[in-house]
């Protein structure tokens, strides 16, 4: 019922101690990595940022079907990438696919947003990789583009592997999760992850998550250790597979 | 035939009344022949309107049930089109001469099958045909070609006729516009829809006059207006034909020897005597508030039904073979009785029924004489109902309904102002069936009721949003689905966006709803589920609440929750007794003011009890002896401790919605009190709040002084601001979205598609709301939450009332006023807590763990 409540005002407020309350630690594949309520990944010793299916321009997408979205999603969507970017200060960035909602995503962005990934782009090493979304990297945003990527234990791509791979960090299922609490629902993106592997909630501002008991996500966490670590206001909550319900 | 039985032998006893106003002569003799022949004579109300067809006046016809109303409204198309006569061989085919719009096709269909027999009869060269969203393509085909002479259907059609490019010629013949029930019609979005749809086919065919057909209501005037065309400055209205109410009903209240539960809503103490009732009449319908309230009742009468009564049950998620199933069995005679929602409260006919029993309060005064209506429908002898309070806050509320009744007060929802949303749906149908000019079109729009104090700049705002999407980032002007030519006409750019509204006209935005199918394992436990039959369907919220294993009651049988495939949900028979889940989510209607003013004034008033049960009786001695009681222009609060935490109620009897709201604001001044507080709920007399501080000491201490916690500001900055986050605000702005085109319906077929890849409306409006919160959607957001979902304009009224006359009982424990609700608060969903709260709540012990890592 309460799809993604989260702030859609851009995330400014850059305090490191609040950093470390807003954020929760995981260990991955023996990585420590932390998980931002906006939405990010963190890895801190390698100073990398990781975000998800961006999905820019999903609003002027429907635009072109005469479904008139406002078409706000790519700011307030680079407005949380700024945040992240701002309050973590990352070396490197991962964009884990999805970025652009089409293969014309990248026509249709307001000047004003192209030249905010561009400023994004060129701060920091930038990787977009590729998503069934946006097969071809942009063509005049910066950065580089890749298939995946893998930085020690960990893999980076963007659809998850067929039943599992360790150390693998994945986006393309929007993961959401769903507890019932004394008879109200509360539905939020979330982390899905089991310590072993994570998908990543996606970021864009007008895309849906899909819950993670959802047959899409069958045979990638098989065990105990399953939780959807769901974005509140300001924390992340941990939440038990078990104690999870399905939509 | 019953419907005609029914509407005619009324007036066998019709013959000795007073003169008619209008002279039977009006009546052509092949019809005097015919009431003739039947023994009946017409009833002066049928003369008047056969008068107003021959001056060629509107008319709204406001009568009770029972009347022939029906009749009334038909009687000149009927004379009119006999005069008329036949096509002559060769020459071209008539255009539509009557069109009858009803808000159910259910009773489009009845009501052509029931013109069959003057038709017939008289031999009359008249054609019937129905046009509903069942009605199969080549038929729609042919009634375009060959329209005949009477068409019966639904304001949907409507709209999608007027957006043919061919609805000129198709009305070019109109006579008649004959709107059933527009008392239900005109209180929701989709009477906005017909007022537009008709002020569209003014503009097509200025020739034609409307007939309205109404059940009394508490403004007949506005009504009257609403039937024609409006001009700005002046009082236009159609003429106003009255027939007054038949014998009074008898309506009593059943005075149960069991003991009246302090709350509830299932009446099962009164169980055994309302099946006495049923077996002691002919034909009964027993009308609850709710689904599950419905299927609480008839299980129970069914483990009460030692003679085996016919007792059948029917409600909106039933599956609809089944309900038709029922009526045909009502019509026919074969039921002694029915358990019934407000699917029964429209003017279907249901055969000779004698008794209605009202399980539960009834919530309003209109309500409930339009529900004792369907008992006898003969206008002359006395309706017969009971009245069944299912607690002792309901006594009360049944009590006043019942003076209410006698009196004849009136207590139906005002007509409404018009949604800019169903504007916006409208703006783009008009641009399907041709080019428009924006001038002519904003003053067709104006002289629609609804809209007749529309200003320019929200037309102009709805047009823009219908183009482009109306934002300030004019980014989306070359997608326009509607452009501004040259010579200043607007048109439609693509044909596609001609087949996109087709596809998602109309205004109904149904709960997503899960069809329930049974399954089975073939009695080999682990094994997996086969589907079986499908039961029906509820409601996707419902489905929310069960884990797996629940047991609940549906369609009379208690059934476990298994799981859920795509948009079934899957259930299997329980051998349980008794259904785990009892669910009551809150009766669809809020208790009218009226009769909350006159709960109000029978509590103020000891010298009244003695119509009271004496248990309610002592109740409310005894509510006198240790706290206060009500009155009638105060508020009653009471603080007490209980447990470990500390508890408010105040007593507005304002009705539910009214009251969530009011919980909501007083949880947030009460944490700026620093009161800590952990929640609310609401009923449709009192709200409970309850927190970690102590808020009778802080009121008794002069800490907070508790007409500042009531003070009429909370209206202001708290109510915007809590508006604007609501999941309320969220389920209105679907709902205009949905209508204005904004994101499409879904349509059957396409559930698999998955959520992940449909836009959710959350989502927009968080954006919306950060980024334009005065764009249209949003205007047409606002305007809906605080008309229809929020009372508040009614909690503003209660807060000035009692402005000043707060009355606080600072207590030790529990008053008896407060335990119904308190017992509600065990098995009630709890509103007011925050999401994060409650997330906390279930992360807390990980968050221990992770602590500890």
């Amino acid at each position: 019922m309460n799809e993604g409540g989260r702030s859609v005002q851009p995330d400014t407020d850059a305090e490191p101690a609040a950093v470390s309350a807003r954020c929760l630690g995981l260990r991955l594949a023996g990585v420590r990595v932390e998980l931002d309520p906006a939405g990010g990944l963190v890895w801190a010793e390698e100073k990398l940022l990781v975000v998800a299916d961006l999905h820019f321009e999903k609003g002027s997408a429907a635009a072109v079907r005469g479904l008139f979205l406002p078409p706000y999603d790519t700011g307030i969507t680079l407005g949380l990438i700024e945040g992240l970017v701002a309050r973590h200060k990352p070396e490197r960035v991962i964009a884990l696919g999805d970025s652009f909602h089409d293969r014309r995503a990248e026509e249709r962005l307001a000047p004003a947003d192209a030249v905010r990934i561009q400023r994004l782009t060129g701060a920091c090493d930038w990787t977009w990789i590729a998503g069934n979304h946006d097969p071809e990297p942009p063509r005049e945003l910066g950065g580089r583009s890749l298939s995946e990527l893998a930085i020690g234990p960990l893999v980076f791509r963007h659809a998850p592997a067929r039943g599992g791979c360790a150390g693998e960090v994945a986006g393309h299922l929007h993961p959401a999760a769903k507890v019932v609490v004394r008879g109200r629902s509360v539905r939020r993106r979330a982390f899905a992850s089991d310590g072993r592997q994570l998908v990543m909630p996606a970021l864009g501002a007008f895309t849906g998550g899909l819950n993670v008991l959802d047959p899409a996500f069958r045979g990638l966490f098989p065990g105990q250790a399953f939780h959807a670590w769901m974005l509140g206001e300001d924390r992340v909550h941990p939440v038990r597979g078990a104690d999870l319900r399905g939509d | 035939m019953a419907l005609v039985h029914i509407m005619f032998s009324a007036m066998l006893t019709q013959l000795a009344d007073k003169a008619p106003t209008a002279p039977a002569d009006l009546l052509p003799p092949a019809f005097a022949a015919w009431f003739a022949r039947r023994g009946w004579a017409p009833r002066p109300h049928q003369l008047e309107l056969l008068a107003k067809g021959n001056a060629r006046r509107s008319a709204l016809l406001i009568a009770p049930t029972g009347a022939g109303k029906t009749l009334a409204g038909f009687l000149p198309s009927l004379v009119a089109l006999a005069a008329r006569g036949k096509v002559p061989p060769g020459s071209a085919s008539r255009g539509i001469h009557t069109l009858y719009i009803s808000p159910l096709k259910a009773l489009a269909v009845d009501i052509a099958r029931n013109l069959d027999a003057p038709v017939a009869e008289m031999k009359l060269p008249v054609t019937v045909e129905t046009r509903t969203g069942d009605t199969p393509a080549h038929k729609r085909q042919r009634q375009k070609l060959k329209p005949p002479d009477i068409l019966l259907t639904t304001p949907e059609q409507l709209a999608l006729l007027i957006a043919q490019p061919d609805a000129e010629r198709f009305f070019s013949d109109l006579d008649t516009v004959i709107l059933d029930e527009l008392h239900a019609l005109v209180t929701s979005k989709r009477g906005d829809l017909l007022s537009l749809g008709l002020a569209r086919l003014r503009a097509i065919a200025p020739q034609h006059r409307a007939v309205g057909l109404s059940a009394t209501v508490s403004d007949p005037l506005a009504l009257a207006e609403w039937l024609v065309p409006q001009v700005a400055g002046c009082e236009v209205r159609a003429d106003l034909v009255t027939v007054a109410g038949g014998a009074k009903p008898e309506i009593r209240i059943l005075e149960s020897e069991e003991r009246i539960p302090w709350s509830g809503h299932s009446a099962r103490y009164a169980l055994p005597e309302v099946y006495a009732a049923i077996a002691a009449s002919r034909m009964a319908i027993v009308f609850v508030n709710t689904r599950s309230q419905a299927e609480l009742v008839f299980a129970e009468l069914w483990n009460l039904n030692e003679l085996g009564l016919p007792i059948a049950l029917h409600h909106g998620s039933l599956d609809a073979g089944q309900r038709r199933k029922v009526e045909a069995a009502m019509g026919a005679g074969r039921l002694r009785a029915v358990v019934a929602t407000s699917t029964l409260d429209l003017g279907i006919d249901w055969g000779d029924v004698d008794l209605v029993v009202h399980v539960g309060a009834p919530k309003g005064a209109s309500r409930l004489a339009q529900r004792i209506g369907r008992a006898n429908h003969r206008m002359d002898e006395p309706s017969q109902a009971i009245l069944v309070p299912a607690n002792r806050f309901e006594v009360l509320e049944c009590r006043s309904a019942l003076d209410a009744n006698y009196l004849g007060a009136q207590d139906t929802p005002p007509l409404r102002r018009g949604g800019l949303d169903v504007l916006a749906q409208h703006v783009l149908g008009r641009a399907v069936a041709g080019p428009f000019v924006a001038d002519a079109f904003f003053a067709e729009v104006r002289s629609a009721w609804p809209y007749r104090e529309l200003e320019r700049e929200a037309f102009e705002r709805t047009v823009e949003f219908v183009a482009n999407g109306g934002y300030a980032l004019r980014s989306y002007e070359r997608f326009a689905k509607i452009r501004q030519t040259v010579d200043g006409s607007y048109r439609l750019t693509h044909p596609r966006f001609a087949q996109q509204y087709r596809l998602n006209v109309g205004t109904i935005i149904e709960a997503p709803l899960l069809k329930v199918r049974l399954g089975g394992n073939r009695g080999r436990p682990g094994a997996p589920l086969r589907g079986g039959r499908v039961l029906g369907e509820v409601e996707e919220y419902f489905a929310e609440m069960l884990a797996p294993g629940d047991t609940f009651l549906f369609g009379g049988e208690v059934l476990r929750y298994e799981t859920i495939r795509e948009n079934e949900m899957l259930v299997t028979r329980a051998r349980d007794e008794a259904p785990k889940v009892p669910s009551y989510a809150g009766g669809k209607f809020p208790l009218s003011t009226y009769l909350a003013a006159g709960v109000r004034a029978m509590l103020a008033d000891p010298a009244e009890w003695h119509r009271l049960p004496a248990q309610v009786q002592e109740w409310l001695t005894l509510q006198k002896q240790v706290s206060a009681l009500p009155g009638r222009d105060n508020l009653l609060i009471e603080t007490f401790p209980r447990a470990d935490r500390f508890y408010m109620v105040a007593y507005p009897f304002e009705g539910r919605l009214a009251h969530q709201t009011l919980g909501m604001l007083l949880t947030r001044r009460l944490e700026r009190a620093r009161m800590r507080p952990l929640g609310f709920l609401a009923t449709d007399y009192c709200v409970a709040v309850w927190g970690l501080g102590d808020m009778g000491r802080l009121f008794s201490t002069g800490g907070l002084d508790p007409g500042a916690l009531f003070d009429p500001d909370m209206l202001g900055d708290d109510l915007e601001a809590w508006l604007d986050e609501t999941w309320l605000m969220k389920r209105s702005f679907r709902a205009c979205a949905l209508i204005a085109g904004l994101v499409e319906r879904r349509h059957p077929g396409q559930e698999k598609s998955g959520r992940q890849v449909t836009v959710s409306t959350d989502l927009v409006y968080d954006v919306l709301r950060s980024h334009e919160p005065d764009h249209i959607l949003m205007r047409a957001t606002r305007a809906d939450a605080a008309e229809g979902l929020l009372d508040v304009a009614r909690l503003g009224e209660m807060l000035a009332r009692v402005s000043g006359r707060i009355v606080h009982k600072r207590l030790e424990r529990i008053s008896p006023l407060a335990v119904p609700i308190m017992l509600e608060l065990g098995r009630e969903r709890v509103d007011g807590e925050s999401a994060d709260v409650l997330l906390s709540e279930v992360a807390d012990e990980l968050m221990r763990e992770a602590a500890g890592e």
